[in-house]
């Protein structure tokens, strides 16, 4: 057994959860829906083991390092955060339709990473020869799973509060009585927010000292820097908002999606359009 | 007049204390710090003068673009920032501290019908058995209470977490906290750079504005080196760095070993692995040629550059070398050169020649065989120097920051009354935050208050 099949055999339970999760939203057959889930935590768990395989792997390889190292590493770290986080939400607070809106994203990273990335396992490069690359890598991506999953949640809350707009007789029907009200979707964005903002925050502020212990100097504005602050400003503007008359709501739902644009943007974007430090290798 | 003048103030002061003001701020620090990301920063690249036209240059150096994070228009909205931080702190501080040191030990009419967290038990007991046996209670189950009695009810108030409120401002003083510390570095701190030649040794450093530093001791480079994994990927740089003294090396800071993400530091200055080279003085090379129809070998030596011409009109020119050739072929480890030899009348042919593999050097076709045999020239190592006496502060500021976001998000501030009146006894609950999770704990509590024997 390889991890790399693990990883395919993980890329088709997202996309069968995915599927459950769409059948559940059209059908409204709660079966349908707590398959979903199920099928998700299943992918989980295949994924934890396949990056623990690896892990081992790259030992076996002779050049051990956790599997953090490259866009390929990283963006299955990415799923697998989104469906950790999405299990956090969906154990806790119980509405599972939400799913439909997050793993989606866990399922765009692992067939975007499976088909499109570059899968060898590489030795690190002198720079990357830190235990900070463990820390600061892990805190980002699980705020930027986060920040995912409130997108996802702010997406129903506009398409909900759009369509309420629109019906004022207040039988929503249809697909739309699947959502939850939009005031616990409000309060979803939130709490998936309240998440991902300290582990931002631990990521940026871990970054910020491996970069003074390797390079002498904490902050130098590097694009990726930049944009991790961006990202944090964004988010800091939405938890004011939340107790400002005029940004509650729609404005809020459009803040949390910014956010996590602009996170991606500085995830891959920055790497893609702009030069650093942060290079992902080749 | 006196009052346009207080209203003045007044509007002044609301305007720096609005959240309206932080979100505009913290929306207009995200966009106005992409500009810095777009367009390069510093020194700019003549790629990049060559393409942009001399009126957007301009425009662009007035507006201080090109050194954006450091304008003062950017330098003026964190000062605003500041401001608005201290601002509503000023203003929000003293309400929060008094709601903390002054609770509401009475809870009056008004106030009891805005909670929802209610439960009422009747009792038969005298009253004041009846209060002693749920201030105990109280205090077992939630946290001991404060008694006040009132129009002949007794009202026992038990809080728990009230210091939690303080978080978010734990939060904005960390913020301030960091700048303080950066400006500190800024003022006090320098970052620097400076080259070592193998053998050699450095008592100062060129700073970022050009400025050279006594160190107050020196640094010698004592070696440097490369290591390559298979692949080609570099593995490892590693400089060997002694501290010097009036000329005596310093115990333990003797053959330190400095690769990157393992700094040296000595007096508060610290020295990074960087960058790396080949020296250019003393840079010889030397080949050997030798006739394959026999003769005798010729050995010869050329600086990066030069050329020599044999007997028989061939000319041989040393492009360029290195000590490690790996990370360019990464089946061959050692030194290589690649060459440009011209055979008389005929075009120039570029190769390489390696140090270690002869044969695979003679494998080429042509009358005369070439090998590289080294070169007597010295690495030099690349380091970043950064003194910083406000990092400290800026890592209190950061531990600060994450106790504060810690405190304000998920703790809160957890209210309890048990109003004690003659024949029963009412309870109510209410915390600052996370209304739901709070719910759930005083349900607990209210099975336990009813099931209450008095």
């Amino acid at each position: 057994m390889t991890s790399s099949l693990l990883f395919n055999v993980t890329t088709l339970a997202y996309m069968a959860s995915m599927i459950a999760f769409f059948a559940f939203l059209a059908s409204k057959n709660k079966s349908l829906g707590l398959a979903g889930s199920v099928i998700a935590y299943g992918g989980l768990i295949i994924q934890t083991a396949a990056i623990a395989l690896r892990w081992k792997e790259s030992y076996d390889l002779g050049v051990g390092h956790a599997p953090l190292s490259n866009l390929y590493e990283s963006v299955v770290f990415f799923s697998w955060t989104i469906i950790l986080i999405f299990a956090f939400i969906d154990l806790k607070y119980k509405y599972r339709i939400i799913g439909a809106f997050v793993v989606p994203f866990a399922l765009l990273g692992m067939a975007w990473a499976q088909l499109g990335l570059s899968t060898g396992i590489e030795p690190l490069v002198p720079a990357l020869q830190s235990n900070w690359l463990l820390y600061h890598v892990v805190t980002c991506f699980l705020g930027y799973a986060a920040f995912a999953v409130a997108c996802g949640i702010s997406i129903m809350y506009l398409i909900k509060a759009t369509h309420e707009e629109g019906n004022t007789t207040g039988s929503a029907g249809g697909i739309m009585s699947m959502f939850p009200p939009i005031k616990v979707l409000d309060d979803l964005n939130y709490r998936a927010i309240m998440i991902g903002f300290p582990l931002l925050t631990l990521g940026i502020i871990t970054g910020a000292a491996w970069a003074n212990y390797a390079w002498g100097t904490y902050w130098s504005w590097d694009p990726k820097e930049t944009w991790s602050l961006i990202v944090w400003f964004v988010y800091a503007a939405f938890l004011h908002a939340r107790f400002t008359r005029g940004w509650v709501g729609k404005r809020a739902a459009w803040l949390s999606i910014i956010g996590f644009a602009a996170t991606i943007f500085c995830y891959l974007g920055v790497n893609l359009f702009l030069s650093g430090l942060h290079s992902y290798g080749k | 007049m006196a009052t346009t003048e207080r209203n003045f103030v007044h509007t002044v002061w609301d305007f720096f204390c609005s959240l309206k003001l932080t979100i505009f701020l913290l929306i207009s620090l995200a966009l106005s710090s992409i500009i810095g990301t777009v367009l390069p920063q510093g020194q700019l690249p003549p790629e990049y003068l060559a393409q942009i036209s001399p009126v957007k240059l301009q425009i662009y150096s007035k507006l201080g673009f090109f050194d954006m994070y450091h304008s003062w228009w950017f330098i003026a909205l964190l000062y605003i920032f500041s401001l608005n931080l201290i601002s509503c702190s000023i203003k929000r501080l003293p309400h929060v501290i008094k709601f903390i040191t002054e609770p509401t030990l009475v809870l009056g009419e008004t106030m009891r019908n805005t909670f929802t967290l209610k439960k009422e038990i009747a009792f038969s007991t005298p009253i004041d058995a009846g209060q002693e046996k749920l201030a105990a209670f109280l205090g077992k189950e939630f946290a001991a209470p404060v008694i006040s009695e009132h129009s002949g009810e007794y009202h026992l108030f038990s809080q728990k977490s009230a210091w939690s409120r303080l978080g978010v401002y734990v939060v904005h003083l960390s913020i301030l906290v960091i700048f303080v510390g950066a400006i500190i570095g800024s003022l006090f701190g320098y970052k620097g750079f400076v080259t070592i030649v193998e053998g050699s040794s450095i008592s100062s450093v060129e700073a970022r504005n050009g400025k050279q530093i006594p160190l107050g001791f020196d640094l010698r480079c004592d070696q440097f080196s490369v290591a390559f994994y298979n692949t080609g990927a570099p593995k490892e740089f590693k400089s060997i760095l002694t501290v010097l003294e009036n000329g005596q090396p310093i115990k333990d800071f003797t053959n330190v070993r400095v690769v990157v993400n393992d700094p040296l530091t000595y007096k508060g200055i610290t020295f990074y692995q960087s960058s790396y080279g080949q020296a250019t003085e003393g840079g010889e090379h030397y080949f050997t040629m030798t006739p394959r129809t026999g003769g005798n070998t010729e050995r010869f030596a050329l600086r990066d550059g030069d050329a020599v011409t044999f007997k028989d009109g061939t000319t041989f020119k040393l492009l360029e070398a290195t000590p490690e050739v790996r990370q360019f072929m990464p089946e061959f480890s050692g030194p290589a050169a690649r060459v440009e030899v011209t055979i008389k009348g005929k075009s120039p042919q570029t190769f390489i020649v390696l140090k270690n593999y002869p044969e695979i050097n003679a494998q080429r076709g042509d009358e005369l065989t070439y090998n590289y045999e080294g070169s007597n020239a010295k690495m030099y190592t690349g380091l970043q120097v950064a003194k910083d006496p406000g990092v400290w502060i800026v890592w209190v500021g950061c531990t600060l920051m994450i106790v504060g976001i810690f405190v304000a998000f998920f703790m809160s501030h957890k209210r309890v009354w048990v109003i004690v009146s003659k024949g029963h006894a009412r309870m109510y609950g209410n915390a600052s935050k996370n209304q739901a999770g709070f719910q759930m704990q005083f349900e607990e509590l209210a099975e336990k208050f009813t099931n209450l024997k008095i």
